[in-house]
């Protein structure tokens, strides 16, 4: 049966059309999926009974809840949900004093093939709907103190951008989740026309993996750069006002010898020259057969300060969870598995 | 949110070209072809649209840079916006073309050029420019009928030209995938370069057989379809 979890409002109100009922229970709905905590189309009950039959008979509310859950020392937890054939996917829920960030997976698998991801040793296996997506918010039990989403999960989101477009409507609209847009990052490896489309119809803060500034280092990383090559990805960014509000950043894994020297601070000055952008920087916690190794953390400092010096806001990011698998991509392969 | 000014109306450089070819080389296979405006560099890519409102996709081009035409390969997908259409074009139409780019480049040392399915093209490419003559050329596919290019292959890359179906069988094939192919292989060279191409998995199994082997990952380059 079709859900009617993960709907825009405009689906909503036509789909209410479609059935004879009034438009405004479009609107009732949208409520009742992303601002209230019930469960079944039997709770709306500002739609009448005969109504809610109505809707039942033709649809279900579409919450999929969660099948494992691990919780780290940390507090981060990871969130296992079903999805088509027997295939998960992953979710992080990560505490940080105030904030609670969510992040979401956009696929199932991956195309893209990185070769640091854990993710992409699954290959592709499908989409995620929006429904999909957002139920990974709604349906752990946190969402309520949800501050903070990014789509940094398994996938590549503008690779499934029709439906993460969607998603971020869900969330960000007044009968939607009607979170900030500031408060949602997307990262893309620089699948630069969804990323041209994100840019125009959402409002939500972008992050680019970028891992080296050099191409045919990117080159053997990730596959990706043959057909959309770093100075590309950059030359559109560059083209794009970014204004105020709106955040731009740049991935950065740090691996041990490979991306960790002056010569890479350098090169990232100059080609984020003109961008107002903030580089995170991330440790590598090693996947199973990867030949790569994360920089110690001296170098990782030091580069860190050498990018700072140079003007380019560089944080590095905290590692979280790695008690309980939390590099994307871990647990749901070894579910997967078996 | 807007471009920037200097950046406004600026359009992607896209360029009209006159289809000369389009030919349907095993089922739903289609190989097209325009008269060559730019020179490039065997294994580099073009993006194609048929309308400069629908974002272009990319392709290898499949063609030797001697040749006077640019060729792509590309298989029929049932939903794609944009195959179905270009499967249909005929001789004397438009589309719209970039130049090629892209860095999937191979020299003159020896190395393995390992494809699946349309995953040939960029090799067929480099081939038709005239560098095998150290390479070894491994094709996967599911029918025998998609060992695109055959006969030329074989003819002139002999036993450095191997097939590898895992469908069908035929005296001259190897029964199965690629990764199985190369594990039963006992050695692997690892002082040379692996080129992959083709779907994610197998470039991810694949690639993380040969580091498995000993192959340094520095030494293997892929272009994943997706």
């Amino acid at each position: 049966m079709e859900a009617l979890f993960g709907k825009t409002l405009n689906e909503l109100t036509a789909l209410a059309l479609e059935l004879g009922l009034p438009k405004f229970t479009g609107k009732q709905m949208a409520e009742w999926l992303y601002q209230k905590d019930i469960r079944s189309i039997e709770e709306m009950t500002n739609l009448s009974k005969k109504n809610r039959e109505l809707l039942s008979s033709k649809y279900e509310f579409g919450l999929v809840d969660s099948t494992k859950v691990q919780e780290s020392i940390d507090g981060t937890k990871k969130y296992l949900f079903p999805t088509v054939k027997g295939k998960f996917v992953e979710t992080a829920m990560i505490p940080d004093d105030e904030r609670k960030t969510v992040c979401v997976s956009s696929q199932v698998g991956c195309k893209m093939g990185c070769l640091f991801c854990m993710t992409g040793k699954q290959g592709f296996q499908g989409q995620l709907t929006a429904g999909e997506i957002v139920n990974q918010i709604r349906n752990i039990p946190e969402w309520h103190e949800v501050t903070n989403i990014v789509y940094m999960g398994m996938g590549e989101p503008f690779d499934n951008l029709e439906e993460v477009l969607k998603s971020l409507e869900i969330l960000t609209s007044e009968w939607g989740f009607a979170m900030s847009p500031r408060r949602i990052t997307v990262s893309t490896i620089g699948i630069v026309p969804g990323m041209v489309t994100f840019l125009n119809q959402s409002e939500a803060h972008l992050a680019v993996s970028m891992h080296t500034p050099f191409d045919d280092e990117r080159q053997r990383l990730m596959p990706v750069q043959v057909a959309y090559p770093l100075a590309e990805v950059i030359r559109e960014i560059k083209s794009w006002d970014f204004g105020r509000q709106r955040r731009v950043s740049f991935e950065y894994i740090v691996f041990k010898g490979l991306n960790d020297s002056p010569r890479h601070v350098q090169e990232l000055c100059k080609i984020l020259n003109g961008i107002k952008c903030r580089i995170n920087l991330i440790r590598f916690h090693p996947i199973p057969g990867t030949p790569l190794e994360g920089t110690d953390e001296n170098t990782l400092q030091r580069f860190k300060e050498l990018l700072n010096g140079k003007g380019i806001l560089t944080t590095i990011r905290a590692s979280r969870g790695q008690d309980i698998y939390a590099a994307c991509g871990l647990l749901s392969t070894k579910e997967m598995l078996g | 949110m807007p471009k920037a000014e200097e950046y406004k109306n600026k359009p992607i450089e896209l360029s009209e070209v006159t289809i000369t070819q389009n030919q349907e080389i095993s089922p739903e296979v289609h190989l097209i072809s325009w008269k060559r405006t730019h020179d490039f560099v065997p294994g580099q890519v073009v993006k194609i649209t048929l309308d400069p409102a629908v974002p272009p996709r990319i392709y290898s081009v499949c063609s030797g840079n001697d040749d006077q035409e640019i060729s792509v390969l590309f298989n029929v997908k049932e939903d794609g916006i944009l195959t179905p259409r270009l499967s249909d074009v005929i001789p004397g139409m438009k589309i719209l073309v970039t130049k090629p780019y892209g860095s999937f480049k191979d020299g003159k040392k020896p190395a393995w050029w390992i494809a699946t399915g349309t995953g040939i093209a960029p090799f067929y490419s480099m081939f038709r420019s005239g560098i095998s003559e150290n390479k070894t050329l491994i094709h996967g596919v599911r029918h025998l009928n998609q060992f695109y290019f055959e006969d030329e292959l074989e003819w002139a890359m002999g036993a450095r030209y191997i097939r590898c179906c895992s469908q069908e069988q035929s005296c001259d094939t190897f029964p199965g995938r690629v990764t199985k192919y190369l594990e039963e292989l006992n050695e692997l060279p690892t002082n040379i370069n692996y080129y992959l191409c083709g779907k994610a998995l197998m470039v991810v199994e694949v690639r993380d057989l040969l580091i498995s082997r000993g192959i340094p990952y520095e030494n293997i380059l892929a272009e994943i379809y997706f």
